[in-house]
């Protein structure tokens, strides 16, 4: 939001010809693109490395993935079965995504909307289960899914992923929901509408970018969490990615190749969502999280 | 800030509704999902997680199980030299990755938040790892490290190094080489946090600041460093939390090797009640680490003054 309208406003007075920079946003070139290269290298190296590693054949150390081979990927896929892992992760981080949406929407909806008595008890249990790590609760979360037979299902993983992804994510939706006029939606009851129709119709399609960002991020995070799919589910056919990734790395030989063949199929489903929400995730963030 | 706080204030919802039928339980309904899977996921697994760590309760040894009241607890303190040392690594770890990430991310936001040719596919590029897995980090910085095809080797062949070290199983390497294997991901985050409030400093400020005479230098420390505080307030103690609890990338990356090197707290706690099987014990060590963490928040919470005043 702010990013909009802090960038035009003023036409620039004339000024004489300054002596130093003008403002903090025009820094001489070179001390932009010198230390962004630099740090560009750093990011840009490990990428190319894996790469590198799924593209030319075993033993090769050429610098460049040519003669290029898809040996690896094809091992990958069908002998080391990411193929299957590929499905679950998809299975539980679209899950993920639809249930931690759902829930977070009507959650933020009342915390953005009304006042009532366990609301502040409430934000501030939000705000503590920040603080209470999962891979903790490890064994008692075990026991629950095993009590509830679900161990070896991928509800188990969604579920618990899903309850870790919550709070943020209902504190995220609740600054956007806050960010909406709430004449808005008064107009809409007048016009007839009820609570639930006045938010679909008028509400709602405001805070697709903030919903995006959310599920985005619900989706990311599942996608790569490796603790509680690792620990619930031990049957192979069962496995996630990163589960699958990790195998591939505590081998007793590790097969380089089918490692990064596997790094690249893991990562393949993030950066695409990736690329498509950066824009509004830093626009989310500010409008959502960082304003408290 | 300044403008997200004049939107936010609006007038509080009027106590007459339309529309709706049961307004009053309304509010009740809608967090019940969200509230119902946190008492159930969260609230109660912590709950028997203090239950836990009173008893003696390891299911390969049967025969002690049962009412251990604080017997854990002195364990912890005057018997295990290891608890000692994931706790001094734990703090190490968290204050370095931290500390680094906040500096180098700072520096990258302030880069990237300028206006030049390419700056969103530079963002696009310098943020991507932040979408990357603690395992696929792991597996990256491995074939990285790899002794006999990674980068020491081509180092080597440059004349810097020897030919087969691993900078993951060496005692004296491995610290500084996780903590790039982590800066790598963890940077592009704080950045994005840090960018995300850049945005919103007023630039009439700067060319306020400008008209005064100030430079640079003090553009940044009296502007635009003011205006971070509380988002690196926040940023860093979020950061300091989930440094102290991920587990997934020294779980992947070194295993907490070599010689427990790089074992921090919660990846001890995992292997004892993990391999070990000592759920009890493990439980005892999980309430310490969660004393230590609710410690942290109470920080938090007073130095972010989260819900106090402001929202309605």
């Amino acid at each position: 939001m702010p990013a909009e309208q802090s960038a035009p406003v003023a036409d620039e007075p004339p000024q004489r010809p300054r002596k130093g920079r003008r403002a903090w946003d025009e820094a001489p070139r070179w001390q932009i693109y010198l230390p962004l290269g630099i740090y560009l290298v750093f990011t840009l190296v490990p990428f190319y490395w894996i790469l590198l590693f799924a593209l030319r054949p075993t033993g090769s150390t050429s610098l460049v993935p040519w003669p290029m081979t898809f040996e690896h990927f094809d091992k990958v896929w069908n002998d080391r079965s990411f193929g299957t892992y590929f499905e679950n992760s998809v299975y539980v981080g679209l899950a993920t995504l639809f249930m931690t949406t759902l829930v977070a929407l009507a959650g933020g909806y009342a915390l953005a909307r009304f006042d009532f008595r366990i609301k502040r008890a409430f934000m501030l249990a939000l705000l503590c289960s920040q603080f209470v790590p999962g891979a903790l609760l490890l064994v008692p979360l075990f026991q629950i899914f095993a009590e509830l037979q679900m161990i070896n299902s991928l509800g188990s993983v969604i579920i618990a992923e899903t309850v870790f992804q919550l709070p943020l994510s209902m504190i995220l939706i609740s600054g956007f929901i806050r960010n909406v006029p709430y004449t808005l939606e008064e107009a809409a009851w007048v016009d007839g509408c009820n609570r639930f129709t006045g938010f679909r119709v008028v509400v709602l399609p405001l805070l697709r970018p903030g919903l995006i960002a959310v599920g985005s991020f619900a989706f990311v995070h599942s996608w790569n969490h490796f603790l509680f799919a690792l620990m619930f589910l031990s049957n192979q056919e069962k496995q996630t990615i990163p589960v699958g990734l990790n195998s591939l790395m505590s081998a007793d030989s590790v097969d380089l190749g089918a490692l990064a063949a596997g790094g690249i199929v893991a990562a393949v489903p993030v950066v695409i969502v990736f690329a498509f929400i950066q824009k509004w995730l830093i626009t989310g963030f500010s409008a959502g999280a960082v304003k408290g | 800030m300044a403008q997200a706080a004049a939107v936010a204030k609006q007038p509080a919802p009027p106590r007459r509704r339309r529309g709706s039928a049961t307004p009053r339980r309304l509010p009740y309904l809608l967090i019940a999902p969200a509230g119902l899977l946190m008492l159930g996921f969260i609230a109660y697994p912590v709950l028997s997680v203090f239950y836990y760590s009173l008893q003696h309760y390891n299911p390969t040894k049967p025969w002690r199980n049962g009412y251990a009241g604080f017997d854990n607890f002195t364990r912890i303190f005057t018997e295990d030299p290891q608890f000692w040392d994931t706790l001094v690594f734990s703090a190490k770890w968290v204050v370095v990755e931290v500390g680094l990430q906040l500096l180098f991310g700072l520096a990258l936001a302030l880069i990237v938040n300028q206006t030049f040719v390419g700056r969103s596919l530079g963002r696009a590029m310098v943020f991507s790892p932040w979408a990357v897995s603690g395992v696929l980090t792991s597996a990256i910085w491995v074939l990285l490290y790899n002794s006999q095809t990674g980068i020491t080797r081509y180092l080597a062949d440059m004349g810097i190094g020897e030919y087969g070290t691993s900078w993951l199983s060496d005692t004296s390497t491995v610290f500084p080489a996780a903590v790039v294997a982590d800066l790598w991901r963890g940077v592009p985050f704080f950045a994005i946090l840090i960018l995300a409030d850049l945005q919103s400093v007023s630039k009439d400020l700067y060319e306020a600041a400008e008209v005064d005479g100030a430079g640079r230098l003090r553009q940044f420390l009296h502007i635009t460093l003011p205006h971070l505080k509380d988002a690196i307030i926040l940023s860093t103690l979020l950061r300091a939390v989930w440094e102290f609890n991920n587990v997934d990338l020294l779980y992947t990356l070194t295993g907490g090797g070599p010689a427990g090197e790089t074992t921090t707290l919660p990846l001890y706690i995992a292997n004892t009640s993990v391999d070990a099987h000592n759920f009890g014990y493990a439980s005892a060590l999980t309430t310490v680490a969660f004393v230590i963490l609710l410690f942290c928040s109470m920080v938090y919470l007073r130095l972010s003054k989260f819900g106090v005043g402001g929202d309605k």
